[in-house]
């Protein structure tokens, strides 16, 4: 990254340099400047260029390289995607687990958040101290066990054995539990005089003022879901029950030398993901932000 | 489960009744039933989470550390052999080995994270038209898959025919095998992964660039601090949280890469590639030695917690809270 040497340095204090020169200095910078960012960002988005450009280039494979703009673009690779696999049913159930995920763990979260920051309890701290910890135990260390609970609950391969594990996250807890508390408790004092107890408190008071995190919490969960691959790829076996990142590791095998249909896999994995992005990236990247800030 | 739990809220809402004290709960003597009350209402609140991560991360967490005692195959019962998972794993020179090539991998990707993130976030704190594009596409590959990310790499790497390699022959350049050849693997896998991260860093550093105050980089503009000097006296020691929690995040994700080294190279080539997580996932799926694969799991999690604790301890040293 050339970046950093391209960025302004002011003259030294003791030059003897006319204004209209420091002007056209600070201003070449500038124009240098745009044009590195620019091109940084055309080589950041090249790889998704690519990917397009190769699922509409039938045969891109072993000898033929896509043109960088197709002469001939054809959605073949995306015909054969959706006939040869049972690919719509795989969009499909990523699509319900990401849905479901993203409502339990909306509901769990808040839920939880609203005992730690406005159900004063005993223990209270060391809880709220043991779903932090939860957020530290890697998924790597649960994998066995979980699956073994659950296949002997007879949940593995099933939709309910996927979704399970990921009800409820300490990450949502922690991050409307900080959205509560800012929330000032007059409001809750008020909606008591009004004879509101906690259930309708919760529900009519704290929730609608914190939905910007909740915005946020619902693209991640979305997000996390929709791209998790370890749990998915232990827990779902038959073709028909996998999910997109899964299908798409599995196409790679069977299409060793077929990128334009493994790149439209990938297409049709990275879009709603980008419809989301594009619809909410105020949330996703103020959500990035806040966690760095504490 | 939880949509009983869910139920079993609502009913409790329904005859909640006459507002309960807001402060805390209700302490006064006599009023057991309206204590009791509070009670179920906690509990409500409390058990639609607490439940699933009971059963689905501390319970699994206990159980890893029992699997880890014995030998299991996943189907015929458990024999307990006490430590000798852990013994095994501690002379197997394969143990030293996956743990240098996730070694390998941090000390690659984080210095590329780090350098590019703070290049592209120092660039759009300043006055930069198109900033918000920027950061956009800047930002793009971060709500991307890793397994799409190492997808798209393959191909990009591709030896024979993917872009890189034919843009370098434009050059005159003979590419290198990149993900199948062992000394290029990697980096391929490297490159592929600070491509997906670099917005994630970026932001979180952004972020902490805003909340320098700009008065503290005039004066030292005015004492006559030229732009690389500013930033190492000034930007850096005020952007150092943020670098922190940066440093801390990407050595968690870095011990447990697995993804996309699983979609790019499933650890090959001759094992060149072979992660931690590959190794408990081949270990466990492949090989059926669960009781083994959950022993480096434990020893894993050690590794981490043991890199974050000291760096939680190291950071009164650089990390400046102003």
């Amino acid at each position: 990254m050339a970046e950093t040497t391209i960025a302004p340095t002011t003259a030294r204090a003791g030059g003897i340099r006319r204004r209209t020169d420091a002007a056209r200095t600070a201003l070449a910078r500038s124009v240098l400047l745009h044009i590195v960012m620019v091109l940084g960002a055309l080589a950041m988005f090249f790889p998704f260029y690519w990917t397009v450009v190769t699922s509409l280039s039938p045969g891109s494979g072993l000898s033929s390289t896509p043109s960088l703009i197709p002469a001939d673009p054809s959605i073949e690779a995306y015909q054969r995607l959706f006939a040869d696999l049972p690919f719509a049913r795989v969009v499909g159930n990523s699509l319900l687990l990401a849905t479901v995920t993203t409502l339990a763990q909306l509901f769990t979260s808040a839920t939880a958040a609203y005992a730690f920051s406005r159900l004063p309890f005993r223990g209270r701290t060391v809880v709220f101290g043991i779903y932090l910890a939860t957020m530290m135990i890697p998924l790597q260390v649960l994998v066995v066990p979980l699956f073994a609970e659950l296949r002997a609950w007879g949940l593995v391969d099933t939709y309910l054995g996927a979704l399970l594990p990921t009800l409820a996250a300490a990450f949502g807890v922690f991050l409307l539990r900080q959205a509560m508390n800012q929330v000032p408790f007059e409001l809750d004092e008020a909606a008591a005089i009004d004879g509101a107890g906690h259930f309708r408190t919760f529900w009519t008071v704290i929730l609608p003022n914190i939905r910007p995190a909740l915005a946020t919490l619902a693209v991640f969960a979305f997000m996390g879901s929709w791209n998790s691959f370890l749990w998915p790829l232990v827990v779902l076996r038959s073709p028909e029950l996998q999910t997109l990142p899964v299908a798409l590791a599995g196409l790679q095998g069977q299409y060793t030398t077929q990128w334009d249909i493994v790149m439209a896999g990938s297409v049709v994995s990275i879009l709603p993901m980008l419809a989301i992005y594009l619809f909410a990236q105020k949330y996703v990247i103020q959500g990035v932000a806040n966690t760095g800030l504490k | 489960m939880t949509a009983l739990i869910g139920e079993a809220a609502a009913d409790v809402g329904a005859d909640a009744g006459p507002p309960a004290s807001r402060t805390g709960p209700p302490r006064s003597p006599g009023r057991r039933a309206r204590r009791a009350r509070y009670t179920l209402t906690v509990l409500a609140f409390l058990l639609p989470s607490a439940v699933p991560l009971l059963l689905f991360v501390l319970g699994p967490m206990v159980a890893a550390a029992w699997i880890s005692l014995t030998e299991w195959n996943l189907l015929a019962p458990a024999e307990w052999v006490g430590l000798e998972n852990y013994a095994n794993l501690l002379t197997d020179p394969e143990t030293a080995d996956v743990f240098l090539h996730t070694l390998y991998y941090i000390v690659g990707y984080l210095p590329l994270v780090y350098v590019g993130g703070l290049a592209i976030a120092l660039a759009l704190n300043t006055a930069l038209r198109g900033r918000t594009v920027l950061r956009g596409v800047y930002f793009l590959p971060v709500i991307t898959s890793w397994i799409v990310v190492a997808l798209v790499w393959r191909w990009l790497l591709n030896p024979s025919n993917g872009v890189v390699n034919s843009v370098l022959a434009w050059f005159g350049i003979d590419g290198p095998g990149w993900w199948t050849d062992p000394a290029w693997a990697m980096p391929s896998i490297i490159l592929a992964s600070a491509w997906k991260d670099l917005g994630f860093v970026m932001v979180i550093l952004l972020a902490g660039l805003q909340a320098i105050d700009p008065e503290l980089l005039d004066a030292a503009r005015v004492d006559g601090a030229g732009w690389w000097r500013r930033l190492f006296s000034v930007t850096l020691p005020l952007l150092s949280p943020a670098t922190f929690f940066v440093i801390v995040i990407s050595l968690i994700n870095g011990f447990q890469v697995f993804d996309q080294v699983y979609a790019m190279t499933g650890g090959g080539p001759g094992g060149a590639t072979q992660v931690v997580v590959q190794q408990i996932y081949d270990l466990t799926f492949r090989y059926g030695r669960a009781g083994e694969a959950s022993a480096l799991s434990w020893l894993l999690f050690v590794v981490i917690l043991a890199v974050t604790v000291l760096q939680i301890r190291g950071q009164r040293k650089w990390v400046n809270y102003g």
